[in-house]
């Protein structure tokens, strides 16, 4: 396989929003690396990742009646993109939660393609876009449910809160559905900090730089409600609360 | 205590407010009534500072302090509680988180340490009790989910926790079975009633005056006040209605 040919572009719908520059100066041996893991029958895997800067992706196969979890905060720049692509078995489940958190230029991203290759099998992705100064969240994922795979049920859901007018959020779900017998739900909205929350804080004596970040955090928490674990969803949230600079609050 | 001198005020370029003159004393619980769009919550916005309300003409003084100088948190912290007429909701943010951080802000704009969680648990409890209501209701998010009546309820335990010393209450009595009522009105004597505090009330109906007893009772009409009486007025509003007594 010649790499150079499989560099891809803005032009590809996987990188419609990805940073051109880097991609440009990407080196094609890295892009093709795939981290494969394996969860096995029955089994069970929880991730939990701090995204780092590049491009970084994952192949899962999920077997029979398995979980797999992944919980991922994406705060890192100029351009950080996460991909994940996943294979779920009969009655499999994938659970992902990721945040994008970021401001200055940041492209940070998330990637995934969930394949419902058998019956029964069921997902549920939550992503939370917070960005500021010009920076951009995206959220592409891609849902597909081949002909035999009936009972499915898959879910997605996109929110972003946009701190300041130059940033931006863009979401992309994409369903492929060839089975009849299927749940399917994505939403997506985009939006500002809730204003009249924040004035009924102000009202109670909570100053602005407070009260934004206790709606962030509340807004945040979402991705993260599905890590069982009460430390350890405390830990991330606070974790991609930290990445909260001065200039966001 | 709280001075108001020919307030003007707009939303989104639309004058609501329009000379509007209004003195209460420490001690005095003033009752404003008014017709349907009068500009009642409006004032209560624009004391409370919201933003999009935008003054521009006139004063407020509070306590010999320019209100309108003051962030709305800072506001609060000067002893100014504005009780909604329609309390938000806040998702994800649970009532204690909530009220705890209100209490230690306004603690610490005034130089005070900050209430530990069990002193908070403690104050959290006692007002709560005061206005019967559920402790378990604040490990719920900020009125999500609460109905008309515990809103207002909820409202007045902020206040008690808060503990303020001037209190504009929008509509508090609006939603309130007639338990609550009396246990609301009974609240707000209870924390509100003393030399040193005074309240604005705004409310459509007598029933609620009953419980708390006004000195003074306003009539605010078109973004004014045109009317000015003791607890009678309120009395003969309710029997006449707004047209024949304005
Ligand atoms: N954003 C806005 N833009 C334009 N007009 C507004 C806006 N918000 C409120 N108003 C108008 O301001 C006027 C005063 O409203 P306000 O809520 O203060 O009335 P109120 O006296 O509290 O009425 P009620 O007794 O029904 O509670 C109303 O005519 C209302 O429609
Ligand atoms: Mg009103």
């Amino acid at each position: 396989m010649n790499d150079l040919a499989t560099l891809p572009t803005t032009r590809d719908e996987d990188w419609r929003y990805a940073d051109p520059d880097w991609l440009a100066a990407a080196d094609p041996a890295v892009l093709a690396q795939w981290r494969e893991l394996e969860v096995p029958a029955g089994g069970a895997i929880s991730e939990t990742r701090d995204v780092a800067a590049g491009v970084e992706r994952l192949r899962v196969h999920v077997g029979r009646d398995a979980r797999f979890a992944l919980f991922c905060i994406n705060a890192a720049g100029p351009y950080a993109r996460a991909e994940v692509e996943v294979t779920l078995e009969e009655g499999a489940h994938f659970e992902f939660g990721g945040v994008t958190i970021g401001g200055g230029d940041a492209r940070q991203e998330f990637v995934t393609r969930v394949v419902h290759a058998h019956p029964h099998a069921t997902s549920n992705q939550t992503v939370r876009a917070v960005q500021w100064g010009r920076s951009i969240g995206n959220f592409l994922g891609r849902i597909e449910v081949v002909r035999d795979a009936q009972k499915t049920d898959a879910a997605q859901n996109f929110r972003a809160i946009l701190l300041e007018k130059g940033a931006t959020a863009n979401a992309k779900p994409e369903l492929e559905i060839f089975a009849d017998d299927v749940k399917c739900a994505h939403g997506a909205a985009i939006g500002a900090l809730d204003q009249t929350a924040a004035f009924y804080m102000a009202a109670r004596g909570i100053p602005p730089e407070v009260a934004r970040k206790l709606l962030i955090r509340a807004f945040v928490a979402d991705a993260f409600a599905a890590i069982e674990d009460a430390d350890l969803r405390e830990q991330m949230l606070e974790k991609a609360l930290a990445a909260l600079g001065e200039e966001a609050l | 205590m709280l001075k108001i001198e020919n307030l003007h005020a707009e939303i989104d370029g639309k004058q609501i407010l329009n000379g509007l003159t209004l003195e209460v004393g420490a001690g005095e619980v003033h009752a404003i009534m008014g017709p349907n769009g009068a500009g009642k919550s409006t004032l209560g916005y624009v004391l409370g500072g919201r933003p999009g309300y935008e003054v521009t003409q006139g004063s407020v003084t509070f306590n010999g302090q320019d209100l309108l100088e003051l962030e709305p948190h800072e506001r609060a912290a000067a002893g100014m509680f504005l009780g909604f007429q329609y309390p938000v909701e806040i998702p994800g943010v649970s009532f204690a988180q909530f009220l705890r951080e209100a209490v230690n802000a306004q603690r610490k704009g005034r130089g005070e340490e900050a209430l530990s969680g069990g002193e908070f648990l403690k104050l959290a409890k006692e007002k709560a009790g005061l206005l019967r209501l559920d402790m378990d209701m604040l490990k719920r998010p900020v009125n999500v989910g609460f109905s008309g009546g515990e809103k207002k309820r909820a409202e007045m335990v902020q206040m008690g926790i808060l503990d303020p010393s001037f209190a504009v209450l929008d509509e508090t009595d609006s939603g309130l079975d007639i338990d609550a009522l009396r246990i609301v009105g009974e609240g707000i004597n209870a924390i509100m009633r003393a030399p040193d505090k005074a309240v604005l009330l705004i409310t459509h109906y007598q029933r609620l005056l009953d419980y708390v007893k006004p000195d003074v009772v306003h009539v605010l009409a078109k973004g004014r006040i045109v009317k000015t009486g003791g607890p009678e007025l309120a009395l003969e509003l309710e029997e006449q209605g707004y047209e024949a007594v304005v």
